[in-house]
């Protein structure tokens, strides 16, 4: 790229530990690889106890009512049922929760905001029996009018979705229907608007997206002597959901003694609470354990998605192709529930502008309160609704001026040092233009590349695959290109800490040291990359991770890229310690014998004492002897401040994640139908702590990010606010024939603020691969294409 | 009422089967198997998959009463349903199935963790999907395997696209399914260099 020649970065540094073998940066195996891979892996759909009764939860059949009644005589009366349970029969005043704002009923108490809200709970010996005993039960709705998009909510007559509003963002929205409202403003839009010599505006509609992770909702709780219980859970943070479940059951916190179960995906899904409080009310009710386990329908009803979205974006560029200004406004629809709908308008704000050097930004972001179904977290989290805007805006920019689109992003990239529309300076590597120079590097998959040796089409290459509906007659490719930008970790001053627990001892002649945090693994790699670094910190081969639970202090959540980073950096941290600690015994018991011991750095490697010149001084079975050394220590990163709420100003964020996809795509024109071939990725990880798994990461968000483009939307009736495909047989996920080669392209500048230098890696790639699909499409067919996910009935004018 | 059948080679009898159980319910929650996975329950995503007299079925949709007296395998009998094989020359070509000792050989280093595991006989579909990373949350990692294994019995040498259409009903939400290709390839290379 002409006249840039900034320095990529520095690269990353170890002190500690490197001959350590099964240490940071090597792809070590999963430690729970082999039960995983036999089946005995215990997922919290696999909680078994003697006696155990089985929950079911009555949803509502309309998205916006007033309850007049609720009849539980017929449901109580069939055999095998040991409770039901509505709103008046919760324990304390404490009957709403919530991640920030506690406006979540327990239980519907007289009204109903979305299709699927819980009104009742049963308890019975069987699961069916609570199934029917749930169908049994007699509820009479009166149906008020219901609000599903801005006009409906905002209007001055609109009925509000929650009365006496007090939480924190009440006063400085425009109504009270707006959950919250996020400004930045820097520079001087209308000014720089004169200075461009093009003008692009389009209008952006992204559809809701659900997580769709396997494993369902489920967990089992058993009511203990002491009056509390024990809930065997997959959650995504244990120490949130305990906050939040302890109040509604009026049992102090040690009382309800949570254990993290297996997992089975997450994506944001559990962040907010599902089942938890419920299964705990009836275990507590009727003295038994008590199971619930989500089938798929309920699932799609049981956990927050992905905010649709509007988005409007005006964009300018000057006719040798530098971006002047933008302007955008973006309308979430955060459903009937707050969940996180603040923290993804603070994100979808601030991120808005992408990762692009702009000086004139006049960004709005609302999230609203409606009747359609509650959103929140997904992988991403507001960042993937405005790429997939300004990248398309980039396309169109770069086309206005007449450059190469992928030359047009180089060109106006940010760089370490740039400033985002907030203020904040970008103060660690921001490779842009170098990810996307690599992106493009990439070789081409072969034209025509379902042609087999003998000439003939081979149709599962092909669009429509084997419904065999074209042999490549019709066929167009197309190319598309888009980067991206995430902020990792907690953001807007959030105290976003974790907890280490690390012992080191001797046990059968070996040193091993055993990590106990409450991080939630929900497959991403923690407890694999959690036994990497304390082997390298404390150069051992044995490690233990102990189960997740609430012995010990927070993690935070396995959300927003963030666990390698804090969670990580508190492992890392109390390992230290315990290396200090171990070091001082040393001294005590050896220090006489050996000048070294006073004079030279020291380190642990191989299971010894040893001078950062090589020399050993000590065996660590000597040196700990019977003595177990033990630290707990919360660990931060450094803080971040909230956005100005007038301007967005502010230090929000902790640190940034980029990737950029291209993707090649392949379009039967005739019949509307997509087959992409390959989508390839780019990304900078800071420092690859385990390889193998972040390519996983990368390959599998980008595999989301494929899923909007093409087939995941959550259908919500305009007129009824209902959901209309709550099912994998009307909802759609990238099975393994839909899904193409991800070749991915891994650079590793180490931002000096993190732990190794690493970067969170695990949501940026779902940003770019949306838009890099869409922009593959409208490059086949010539189609402005503005909503995800793309239609065949969108590609041949039907629809 | 009453079911008998085989399971992973064991004759089994499960009592007080509701007429609506499915076969799914009966392995999770009355044989103590739940190695067999409840994603959808509805017959889409294939985490329930498991062998049925020798063929790959979604046990969620079959009812439990339609079993009586048949042969079921199970993610949790799978390396002894390899290893038979092995034993018994593979399929009838002779071409598949390998030595479940040289796929243990082939274990690359820094396998051997505290909570690995280490010991546990695998089939060697499933030591490719450690080794090559295709298991994230794991969730449909026992569908997948049976289904694999059922492709490479039948087909020893598969292409990719054979491989795709393979194990296309079979949803995974983590990987993006390139580490999945990854280990059936090695899988299917390891059994080759066996023979």
């Amino acid at each position: 790229m002409p006249g840039r020649s900034a320095p990529l970065g520095t690269p990353t540094k170890v002190t500690q530990g490197s001959k350590t073998k099964g240490g940071i940066g090597e792809s070590t195996l999963r430690p729970d690889g082999t039960l995983k891979v036999t089946g005995e892996f215990a997922y919290s759909s696999d909680m078994w106890h003697e006696d155990m009764l089985w929950g079911q939860i009555l949803r509502s059949t309309t998205a916006h009512a007033e309850i007049v009644s609720i009849d539980t005589a017929e449901a109580l009366a069939l055999p095998g049922v040991y409770a039901v349970m509505t709103y008046d029969d919760l324990p304390t005043d404490v009957r709403n929760y919530g991640l920030e704002i506690q406006d979540t009923p327990v239980l519907a108490h007289g009204r109903v905001r979305h299709h699927g809200e819980p009104v009742a709970i049963v308890a019975a010996d069987h699961p069916e029996t609570a199934r029917r005993a749930a169908a049994k039960i007699k509820v009479e709705y009166r149906d008020l009018p219901v609000i599903t998009d801005e006009a409906s909510a905002t209007a001055p007559d609109a009925i509000l979705i929650h009365d006496n509003r007090t939480d924190r963002h009440s006063g400085h929205v425009d109504h009270p229907n707006i959950v919250h409202r996020q400004p930045i403003v820097r520079g001087n839009v209308e000014a720089a608007r004169e200075r461009a010599d093009f003008v692009v505006t389009g209008e952006y509609t992204f559809g809701m997206q659900d997580q769709a992770f396997l494993g369902p909702e489920s967990g089992l709780a058993v009511p203990a002597e002491d009056g509390g219980v024990d809930l065997y859970i997959a959650t995504q943070w244990l120490h949130s959901d305990l906050r939040q479940i302890a109040p509604v059951l009026g049992l102090p916190e040690d009382k309800v003694r949570m254990t993290m179960s297996g997992v089975g995906g997450a994506f944001g899904g559990r962040e907010d609470l599902s089942m938890q409080i419920h299964a705990c009310l009836l275990a507590l009710r009727t003295g038994k354990p008590v199971k619930i386990v989500y089938n798929r329908f309920e699932s799609f009803f049981g956990h927050v998605h992905r905010h649709p979205a509007k988005l409007t974006y005006e964009h300018g560029a000057t006719k040798d192709g530098k971006l002047t200004h933008l302007k955008a406004r973006i309308v979430l629809d955060g459903g009937a529930y707050a969940s996180t709908s603040a923290a993804v308008v603070g994100n979808a704000a601030s991120l808005g502008a992408g990762p692009y050097a702009i000086d004139d930004v006049d960004i709005d972001c609302v999230a609203l309160y409606t009747n359609n179904p509650p959103c929140g977290a997904m992988r991403g989290f507001g960042a993937v609704q405005a790429c997939f805007a300004y990248e398309a805006q980039m396309d169109k920019l770069a086309d206005a001026v007449g450059m190469d689109r992928v030359e047009f992003r180089r060109l106006n990239a940010m760089e370490q040092g740039t400033l985002l529309p907030t203020g904040q300076a970008v103060d660690s590597p921001a490779p842009v233009a170098e990810l996307l120079r690599r992106v493009k590097a990439m070789p081409l998959p072969p034209e025509r590349q379902w042609l087999t040796a003998g000439e003939a089409a081979d149709v599962r290459q092909l669009p429509g695959g084997l419904s065999n509906t074209t042999h490549g007659e019709g066929v167009v490719r197309g190319i598309g290109y888009a980067v991206g930008i995430k902020n990792v970790g907690f953001s807007e001053g959030f105290d976003d800490y974790s907890t280490a627990r690390v012992r080191m001892e001797v046990v059968g002649g070996e040193p091993v040291a055993t990590v106990h945090t409450a991080m939630a693994e929900v497959g991403q790699g923690g407890v694999t990359v959690h036994a990497q670094i304390a082997r390298t910190e404390l150069g051992v081969a044995q490690v233990t991770i102990q189960p997740a639970d609430t012995q010990v202090g927070s993690a935070g959540s396995t959300s927003a890229s963030r666990q390698t980073y804090v969670t990580g950096g508190a492992v890392k941290n109390s390992c230290e310690l315990v290396r200090e600690k171990v070091l001082e015994l040393g001294r005590r018991k050896f220090g006489s014998y050996h000048p070294a011991w006073a004079t030279a750095e020291l380190l642990l490697e191989g299971g010894k004492v040893v001078t950062d010149a090589g020399e050993v001084l000590a065996d660590l079975v000597d040196v700990l002897g019977d003595e177990s050394v033990e630290v707990e220590a919360e660990w931060r990163h450094r803080p971040t401040e909230p956005f100005d709420l007038r301007t967005g100003q502010g230090f929000g964020h902790v640190q940034y994640s980029f990737a950029a996809h291209r993707a090649v795509v392949e379009v039967d024109t005739e019949l509307g139908l997509v087959k992409v071939i390959e989508l390839a990725c780019a990304q900078d990880v800071g420092k690859a702590l385990n390889p193998l798994s972040i390519v996983g990461q990368i390959q599998g968000g980008t595999t989301q990010g494929l899923g909007i483009a093409v087939m995941e939307e959550i259908v919500v009736d305009p007129k009824t606010a209902k959901v209309r495909n709550p099912s994998f047989t009307d909802y759609l996920i990238p099975t393994i024939l839909d899904t193409p080669t991800i070749p991915v392209d891994v650079l590793e500048l180490a931002d000096d603020h993190a732990p190794y230098g690493l970067r969170g890696v695990g949501e940026a790639p779902t940003l770019s691969s949306t838009p890099a699909v869409l922009a593959a499409i409208r490059n086949a067919t010539g189609l402005e294409l503005a909503k995800t996910p793309v239609r065949p009935e969108h590609l041949t004018g039907t629809g | 009422m009453r079911v008998n059948f085989t399971v992973n080679g064991r004759p089994q009898e499960a009592d007080d089967v509701w007429e609506g159980e499915s076969l799914l319910y009966v392995l999770r929650e009355r044989l103590g198997l739940p190695g067999s996975k409840n994603a959808c329950e509805q017959g889409e995503c294939g985490s329930c998959t498991v062998r049925l007299d020798g063929v790959p079925v979604c046990s969620c949709l079959v009812a439990a009463g339609q079993v009586e007296g048949r042969e079921v395998v199970t993610v949790e009998g799978l390396a002894d349903h390899a290893k038979r094989r092995t034993e018994q020359g593979g399929c009838g070509t002779g071409s598949c199935g390998t030595s479940l000792d040289a796929a243990q050989r082939r274990q690359p280093p820094g396998a051997a963790d505290s909570h690995t595991g280490e010991g546990t006989e695998l089939a060697p579909i499933q030591q490719a999907f450690i080794d090559a990373g295709a298991v994230q949350c794991g969730f449909c990692t026992p569908g997948l395997l049976v289904a694999a294994d059922d492709m490479l019995e039948r087909n020893p040498n598969p292409t990719d696209a054979d491989i795709r259409e393979a194990l296309s009903g079979n949803l995974c939400r983590c990987t993006g399914y390139e580490k999945i290709m990854d280990a059936v390839r090695l899988a299917a290379a390891r059994q080759g260099e066996a023979v």
